[in-house]
């Protein structure tokens, strides 16, 4: 296929997928900045907000307060944040008008009428807190019916991979930045401070990976947060985890591999990041240090971003 | 002006036209409210579709539907036999002129037309001097705009050999009208058009160059998502399952064309292009243009790659050289030509230029190269101050205009805001050149000036599309 077509069906699974993210991000949000500040300490959680999509900066360059109107307002609608769910939609049907060949009519459905929705219904931006609930719910659904309608009625060739590629890249890419920005509070040596104030925390981190019924399933247990890290980071029967994102990662790309009967620098580089993920142990990562961990895995993980560009899609 | 033709009710209105009974009977059965619902219901299809179109200065509305009429236009199989047989010897003549204009150049020779007009005509290319291209075919594809006046002529408006548009709307009008309307086919015996897509992608295939593998790969080669028939392009290259090219996806090595692909280099033989001769190669045309491939016009000189529609086809579907299309039909097929031409005054000749002059208020003032329904005067609804800007821009540069009387384009009847109503309309058919045929799916699309009166049926003027139906025997 097309270098173009296969970049713009990478990226347009990218932008759905951040779009869905920052959408749960602000859900769960609002969920603990709900609770009475004695439950949530002194944090600003709309700063972290800020922090887990990766506009911490640009942010202050148009705010000066980090407060529930103006981050939700940021990541939602601002036309000047390139990351803004407004903005990820634009893109992700830009993208998709430039492959509409590539797709099946039931995903350029969903992205145009998504496309549609944004501009009759939210041009506006939200109201009330109803209004906004009724958004992320949106967003989040126009994310689930592309995913699905992908998974159902694409063919099972290098559209689809490159497509995969892109939803895993973009969830690994999240997942480890919420890990980056919380991984203070899952600390283990914090289990004796272990009061209320650190337990929504955790909530509010499960929740903005849609984990929390999963934490239970898994480890029958209450929350502990050496649990909370295992599970984001090593489970891989945890969709969103990094584990799974790079078994996904690697099976995607080794059907890239056998399509096309040559594998390359993308193939190598990702099997050595699920390796080393297959092969870690919380205990190994708390001893070496979560936030290093963490920085390093992101650094990889956009590091496989490039090499995937410049093997296949340039 | 005299009253117009109506295709339904005849000149007079006295009886229904026989291509129209059954649809006149269908319309008094339907109730006007289920006509409205099915309007709606067609509407909401295309916007889900996506098939919109850019309209060009119009910021507001960037990507805005074309209005869809449902009432379909009906033509008979003995109307469109005529038809059929005047469009192929048309695009016959229009082929076989630019095979000579670029080579021997006998009419020329025969004073048939005037030199200047061809070579002083920006849309000359003489980059295809005496350079051949596979059997002789430069327009492949040609939209050949139709219009009638009368129950008998079918006359031509514009020939289009550059890189026509439309039919996109031609097929999913179809599609969209199945949909709605299963009873009304039933009712009729309607030749489907379906069978464009194989038809182009045969005629492509065809006009691979010799240095072609035996299965040429063919793409389609689009200026990308901003320009106003984007839609049109994704649709086509996905129906012919050919891949849809931008110019950054190609590349020249060796006078090879190459598309650049997810597995490495892959060479491409023909192009269906809908990107301007001007915005090909930046090498030997504008400079500037981020649209086009550096060293396609060396490829092609080299015969590696097929260029469909053919560089250079502009100089025989320029208005100017129009007026003079009955001469070349007869002058390369000895036939006299079965579509007429609509009466032009050339303004570049002194005797046509002050007739037009004294007339303004009666008559169509054209820019030789212009399309779209840009630039043009249509005097018998313009204003006196326009008419006025219109005859110093006429008295300056004479060569740029020709003019034309205001046809009273023959009406079909259309839902409106008061009900049913007449409205005019036009008919492009699409002509496909292949190696070894002429081929005309049975329809084209039928273009409505929406608007009371209205005789302008661009789209970028507030034109809209009708299914057109071709009734078999």
């Amino acid at each position: 296929m097309l270098s173009r077509t296969a970049e713009n069906l990478y990226w347009l699974a990218r932008y759905v997928e951040r779009a869905e993210y920052l959408a749960r991000t602000i859900d769960a949000t609002l969920r603990v900045t709900a609770l009475p500040a004695a439950y949530i300490g002194k944090t600003n959680e709309w700063d972290s907000a800020l922090l887990t999509a990766g506009v911490g900066q640009s942010f202050y360059e148009h705010y000066q307060e980090a407060n529930e109107h103006n981050v939700v307002e940021y990541l939602s609608f601002a036309a000047d944040n390139p990351s803004s769910i407004r903005n990820c939609i634009e893109a992700a049907r830009l993208n998709a008008r430039s492959v509409r060949t590539a797709l099946t009519s039931e995903m350029w459905d969903t992205i145009n009428a998504a496309w549609i929705e944004l501009q009759a219904v939210w041009s506006k931006g939200t109201g009330s807190r109803e209004d906004l609930a009724k958004f992320l719910r949106f967003v989040q659904e126009t994310s689930l019916r592309f995913d699905g309608s992908a998974y159902r009625t694409m063919l099972r060739n290098d559209a689809y991979w490159f497509s995969r590629l892109g939803v895993h890249l973009e969830r690994a890419d999240n997942t480890a930045r919420i890990l980056d920005v919380k991984y203070h509070v899952l600390l283990p040596e914090e289990e004796h401070v272990g009061g209320p104030l650190d337990y929504y925390q955790w909530t509010s981190i499960l929740r903005s990976v849609s984990a929390l019924t999963a934490y239970h399933w898994v480890y029958r247990e209450t929350l502990k947060p050496w649990l909370i890290a295992d599970l984001l980071i090593l489970n891989d029967t945890l969709p969103r985890s990094l584990a799974s994102c790079y078994g996904n990662l690697v099976r995607n790309l080794d059907q890239i591999g056998v399509a096309y009967g040559r594998q390359g620098a993308a193939q190598r580089h990702a099997r050595g990041i699920r390796n080393r993920l297959e092969h870690s142990h919380m205990d190994d990562i708390f001893q070496h240090g979560v936030h290093e961990f963490i920085q390093e895995f992101l650094a990889d993980n956009s590091r496989l971003g490039e090499i995937i560009t410049k093997q296949y899609l340039i | 002006m005299a009253v117009a033709f109506d295709e339904m009710n005849g000149q007079g209105g006295a009886e229904i036209r026989q291509a129209y009974q059954e649809l006149s009977r269908w319309l008094t059965e339907t109730p006007p409210d289920a006509l409205e619902y099915r309007r709606q219901e067609a509407e909401l299809l295309f916007r889900r579709i996506g098939i919109t179109f850019a309209v060009y200065g119009d910021s507001e509305a960037q990507e805005r539907l074309i209005p869809f009429d449902v009432i379909p236009r009906i033509l008979s199989a003995k109307e469109w036999t005529l038809l059929e047989k005047g469009l192929k010897q048309r695009v016959l003549a229009l082929n076989m002129f630019l095979r000579d204009i670029y080579h021997g150049r006998d009419i020329l020779r025969a004073n048939i037309i005037p030199e200047d007009l061809i070579f002083q005509n920006p849309v000359f290319r003489p980059e295809m001097n005496g350079q051949d291209v596979p059997h002789d075919v430069y327009v492949h594809i040609a939209g050949i705009d139709i219009i009638r006046t009368d129950p008998e002529h079918f006359i031509v408006l514009e020939d289009n050999a550059r890189t026509p548009s439309g039919v996109s709307y031609m097929l999913e009008n179809r599609e969209i009208m199945m949909r709605l309307f299963p009873d009304l086919f039933a009712r009729h015996r309607v030749a489907p058009v379906e069978r464009y897509p194989d038809e182009l992608l045969a005629a492509l295939r065809s006009v691979a160059p010799r240095s072609a593998a035996a299965e040429p790969t063919v793409a389609l080669m689009t200026p990308g998502i901003y320009n106003s028939a984007y839609y049109e392009h994704s649709f086509l290259a996905d129906k012919l399952g050919i891949e849809l090219v931008e110019g950054r996806d190609l590349i020249v090595k060796n006078d090879e064309v190459f598309m650049r692909t997810t597995e490495g280099l892959k060479r491409v033989d023909v192009i269906y292009r809908r990107v301007d001769d001007d915005f090909l190669d930046p090498l030997t045309f504008r400079p500037d243009s981020a649209l086009g491939v550096p060293g396609l016009m060396s490829a092609y000189a080299a015969g590696n790659i097929t260029l469909a529609n053919a560089v250079g086809t502009g100089i025989a579907d320029d208005k100017a050289i129009y007026s003079y299309m009955p001469d070349i039909v007869k002058f390369y097929l000895s036939e006299e030509p079965i579509l007429k031409n609509v009466q032009t005054w050339r303004c570049r000749e002194p005797q046509d230029l002050a007739y037009v002059l004294d007339h303004l208020d009666d008559l169509v003032v054209k820019e030789v190269h212009g399309s779209g329904g840009y630039g043009m005067l249509i005097g018998p609804a313009a204003t006196k101050a326009t008419i006025e800007a219109f005859r110093d821009k006429l008295k300056r540069e004479p060569e740029g205009f020709i003019a034309q009387p205001t046809l009273a384009l023959s009406t079909c009847p259309t839902c409106t805001e008061k009900g049913l109503a007449p409205r005019h309309v036009d008919l492009r058919p699409f002509v496909l050149t292949g190696s070894e045929r002429v081929t005309i799916v049975p329809g084209g699309l039928t273009r409505v000036a929406l608007k009371e009166g209205s005789l302008v049926v661009n789209s970028s003027q507030g034109g809209g599309t009708k299914d057109t139906w071709i009734l078999d025997e």
